[in-house]
This record gives structure tokens, C-alpha cells and sequence, in this order.
């Protein structure tokens, strides 16, 4: 319990600081691709016989390259559903190949508190930080080509390489979070926090703290819940993201609604002043 | 033609049905699919697959029928989606995504709960991938009810819809109530979705709601071939899949046949590349 308490916390952090750029560059079906493509490569792993550690890396960077490859020839959207469909088909695929039974499956979808007991911490340290050192290392030129893409534009930054660069720190920080939450509820924990911070806080520094306070606090307690009742942690992930976007949605209700004349200033982005 | 089709592919009850039902679920997602990519509801079109399946499972639990599982998941998740994104469409992706992972974490709980309080196994990979050769002859007459009711539905909104998806002020000042016939189509994608994912799976459901529309809006510009084209690579794509799915059987070591979803799906991204290379170079028109 402790081990998967120290694992939780780290997998927590990095998606609380990547889900919040996830968020604000409306990238959040990005996010729910990569994690879906990491479970196709987690699924061929005992096909092809490499580790299901190795597996899930390649097969999350090889999504992420996929997308923002396609995005430039056609609609966002579009091409990113495409790169999803492809990537579900090749893990049915494999599905059917391995003679892995169904709870294994059912594992890598949904993540298990066995997952987050058995992991080792050193590597997971090792790639959050890799992931948080690359998000911070390019923090302005990411707000600037998030909130406003012609000045990012004017001032030189790339936006093709910085949009790569970041779905691959997006794929990093997948592959670290799958074998505890599972593929389908990474998105959960990135998306939710990250969504409420923005909508309490207006700057991007402080946003980002409190999207990683709420993430880290949504494990802490998912973990508990789940080692109680035994439920999938994942479950109790994904509720408790909800609530806290609920509740953060109620809250900017609330300060709306005494002066609804300029109740629209409250729903902006959070601009990038400084952090 | 026996290198194409091997024997027995169309004396076996299992294809026919599956090319039955494959037929109407790929007609159905395509029209469906031409105003979802317009709209840019990519992105929801998928998600709501997903809420779709987290009604099956929950349909599984409590006995009820899966249709009404599915059908119900996804017109929740469509509501929801509708009521949470409000006005203003920069909240959309947002909105389908806190729709998206609230129920997937319920799907979590669901599943687990089906695979330890009843006896069914497998539920997991029936539910999340389907499998269009296992689907049942007698769900063909229902299937083809329901799809026709989608198609009619669209038809009666097609007019304001397309007004709306390409100028939002235009139609407001037509005097269209544009968040209702926004909403209204939601529910749209709601049932085709939840009636593909149902017969064909889920992945399958927005492969045909995405793809075959997302390479015929590439070829024309008027809405009525783009229909027409959307549907005829649907359902190509779906027999050409069903086909090599068919004969697969025979290439696989242990005679492992691949899954139908698969080789649909890689037939649909096909068709989408040879579109986008044809039409070629970035876009910068359609852009989200």
C-alpha cells in the first residue's frame, strides 16, 4: 500500500501538469487517443514478446506522432478519430492473437491497485520528470501558441514541432499512468482536474498548481476508496474528477450571477499574463 | 473469383447477417457522419459510442435488453453533453470530455460488478469491441427500423442543420433556433451511434460515423454527393471488410481468423490517406 501510495502520487503530479496544458490547448481527444493507442501496444506485447513496458512507450509516442502527423491534412477531429479507430483495430487484433485471457484485458483498461503495488518507483520517477522538466523548460511558448496562435506565430515559434513535442510528452506521461488507472481513465485524471482549475483560477502558474492539488488529492482518496471496497480504482478516479469539474462549474455559477451584465468575463480563458 | 472469396462466404449465416446489418449501420453512420464532420462533433460522435457501452454494461447488470442499454447510454450522454457545453461551442470539447471520462469510470465499476456478480464472461471485450459476426439474424428487422428512423429524423432537420453548421449568425438571423437544432442533432448522433455500436462494436461505430464522411467531404463540396459518396465508401469498406475477415481464417497461424473490426477499419483509414494524399497538401480551411 505504501509503494502504490508513493506510485499514485507521482502518476498524479504528472498528469495534474500535463493535463493542464492538455486543457488549455484543447488538445483533450489527444489525450484520449494516446492512452487508447499505449493499450493496443500493451495488448501485442505478449504477441510480438517484448515488455509490456517497452510496448506501451512505443506504441504511446508512435500514436502521438500518428496525430499530430494526420492533423495537418485534414480537420482535427476527424483524423484524430481515425488515428484512434486504427490504433483499437491492430489491439483487437492482437487481442485475438494472444492466448492472454480477458482480465488481463480488463486490467490494462480500467488499471488495478495491483498495478500501482507492484511498479517500480525509480523508473516512474525518472519519466515524470522527464516530462515535467520538458513542459517547463517550453512553458511560454506553449501558453503563447495556445492563447494566442498568430503571436506565437510572430515570434517564431514553431508550431508544428511544439505540437509534436508535446503530444510526446503527453505519450511519456501515459505510459507512466496506464498500469495504474488504466488506458481508459488516464484521460479522466488529466482532463477533469485541469478543467476545473481553469475555470477557478484566471493565471496560468497558479491554475496549474491547483489542477495538480486536485489530481493528487482525486488519488489519494481514489486509492484509499479502492483499497476498501476493491472496486477499480479508475471508478472512483473518474467520479471524483467529475465532481470537482461539477463543483468547479457551480462555483463560477454562483460568481456570475449577482452581475450577470459581465457574467461572459468569467468564462475566458485563462490568459497568459504570467506565471 | 475463388482467390477473393472462399468457399462458403455466402452460404454462412453468420456473414449474411453481418452484411446485413453492417449495410444499414454504414449507411446510417455515413449521412449521420457528413453533418458530424461538418460540425466538427468528431470528438462527441466518438465519445458518445463509449457512454453507449457504459449502458450495455449496465444493461447486462440489471437484465434489461442491450438495445435499451445502448440507446439509452447514449442519448443520457448526448443530454449531458448538450446541457454542459452550453452556448458557447469552445466549452464543447471540454464538456464531451468530462462527459466522456465520467462514464467510462463508470463502465469501469459496471463491468467489474457484471464480471463478479453474474456469470457472464468475456463482457469486457463484447462490450468494448463487439464483434459483427456474432451479432444475432433477429436483430436485422429492428436494426433496419431504427436506422430508417435516424435517416428520417436527419431529413426532417436537414435544412436548418446545414444552415447552422455553416454560419451560426445566418441562421439566428433566419429565425432558427440554433441551440435547439443543435441539440436535436446530438440526440441524432445519440441513436446512430448507439444502435452502430450495438450491432457492429463500438471501434466499428466510429470508424463508419467518422471515416466514409471524412473522405467524401475531401472529394465534393455539395452536400448531396458527399452523402451519396459517404455512403458507398461506408458500405464498400464494410463488405470489402467483412470479406477479408472471412477469408483470414485461412492465412493466420492457428487458423486464428482477424477480427472483422480490424480489417474494416483498416480498409476505412485506407480510403481516408488515398483521399487526403489525392486532394493533397495541409488544409487550412477546415481546421478546428
Amino acid at each position: 500500500m505504501i509503494n502504490a501510495w508513493e506510485v499514485g502520487t507521482i502518476v498524479a503530479v504528472v498528469a495534474g501538469v500535463v493535463g493542464f496544458v492538455v486543457v488549455l490547448r484543447r488538445d483533450v481527444f489527444a489525450a484520449h487517443v494516446i492512452p487508447n493507442g499505449a493499450f493496443a501496444g500493451a495488448a501485442g506485447a505478449s504477441v510480438v514478446g517484448w515488455s509490456p513496458l517497452v510496448s506501451l512507450t512505443v506504441a504511446a509516442v508512435a500514436t502521438a506522432l500518428g496525430i499530430s502527423g494526420l492533423r495537418r491534412y485534414g480537420q482535427r477531429d476527424a483524423t484524430t478519430a481515425l488515428v484512434l479507430v486504427l490504433a483499437l483495430a491492430i489491439g483487437s487484433a492482437f487481442l485475438s492473437q494472444s492466448t492472454q485471457n480477458a482480465s488481463a484485458a480488463y486490467g490494462l483498461l480500467f488499471g488495478e491497485i495491483l498495478g500501482a503495488s507492484s511498479a517500480s518507483v525509480g523508473p516512474l520517477l525518472l519519466l515524470g520528470a522527464v516530462c515535467i522538466v520538458a513542459v517547463l523548460s517550453r512553458w511560454r511558448a506553449l501558453l503563447l501558441s495556445a492563447v494566442t496562435p498568430d503571436v506565437a506565430r510572430a515570434k517564431g515559434v514553431s508550431q508544428g514541432r511544439l505540437d509534436s513535442g508535446f503530444l510526446i510528452v503527453v505519450a511519456l506521461a501515459t505510459t507512466l499512468t496506464v498500469p495504474v488507472v488504466g488506458a481508459l481513465l488516464v484521460f479522466s485524471l488529466m482532463v477533469g482536474p485541469a478543467a476545473a482549475a481553469q475555470l477557478l483560477v484566471a493565471r496560468p502558474g497558479r491554475a496549474m498548481a491547483l489542477a495538480t492539488g486536485f489530481s493528487v488529492s482525486i488519488m489519494w482518496l481514489a486509492l484509499v476508496a479502492a483499497y476498501a471496497t476493491e472496486w477499480p480504482v479508475g471508478f472512483f478516479v473518474a467520479s471524483l474528477s467529475t465532481l470537482v469539474y461539477l463543483g468547479a462549474r457551480l462555483v463560477t455559477h454562483w460568481r456570475a450571477t449577482p452581475r450577470r451584465s459581465t457574467a461572459p468575463t468569467s468564462h475566458h480563458q485563462p490568459t497568459g499574463r504570467s506565471s | 473469383m475463388h482467390w477473393l472469396f472462399e468457399p462458403g462466404l455466402f452460404t454462412s449465416a453468420p456473414v449474411r447477417t453481418a452484411l446485413a446489418v453492417g449495410t444499414v449501420a454504414a449507411v446510417v453512420s455515413a449521412v449521420v457522419g457528413v453533418f458530424t464532420i461538418l460540425r466538427g462533433l468528431a470528438f462527441a460522435g466518438h465519445a458518445l459510442t463509449d457512454v453507449a457501452a457504459t449502458g450495455g454494461s449496465g444493461a447486462v447488470l440489471v437484465g434489461a435488453s442491450p438495445l435499451s442499454g445502448f440507446l439509452s447510454g447514449a442519448l443520457i450522454g448526448a443530454g449531458a453533453i448538450a446541457v454542459s457545453e452550453g452556448p458557447e461551442s469552445h466549452h464543447r470539447e471540454i464538456a464531451t470530455g468530462v462527459v466522456l471520462s465520467a462514464a467510462t469510470g463508470l463502465s469501469a465499476l459496471l463491468l467489474y460488478l457484471d464480471a463478479t456478480t453474474t456469470a457472464t464472461t468475456g463482457v469486457t471485450q463484447r462490450v468494448l469491441f463487439g464483434s459483427l459476426f456474432s451479432t444475432s439474424a433477429s436483430t436485422v428487422p429492428l436494426t433496419v427500423v431504427l436506422g430508417t428512423a435516424v435517416l428520417v429524423l436527419t431529413a426532417v432537420i436537414a435544412r436548418p442543420l446545414l444552415l447552422t453548421s455553416l454560419s451560426r449568425e445566418l441562421a439566428r438571423a433566419r429565425g432558427i433556433r440554433v441551440t435547439l437544432v443543435s441539440s436535436a442533432f446530438l440526440l441524432i448522433v445519440a441513436m446512430a451511434v448507439g444502435l452502430s455500436a450495438l450491432t457492429v462494436g463500438s471501434l466499428l461505430s466510429t470508424a463508419l460515423l467518422v471515416g466514409p464522411a471524412a473522405a467524401a467531404v475531401r472529394w465534393t463540396a455539395r452536400i448531396g454527393r458527399a452523402l451519396l459518396l459517404a455512403s458507398a465508401i461506408g458500405v464498400l469498406s464494410t463488405w470489402l471488410g467483412v470479406v477479408i475477415a472471412y477469408d483470414s481464417y485461412n492465412w493466420m497461424p492457428h487458423q486464428r481468423s482477424l477480427p472483422v473490426g480490424f480489417s474494416v477499419v483498416v480498409v476505412i483509414v485506407t480510403v481516408y490517406l488515398l483521399s487526403a494524399m489525392r486532394t493533397s497538401g495541409p488544409r487550412g480551411d477546415h481546421r478546428g
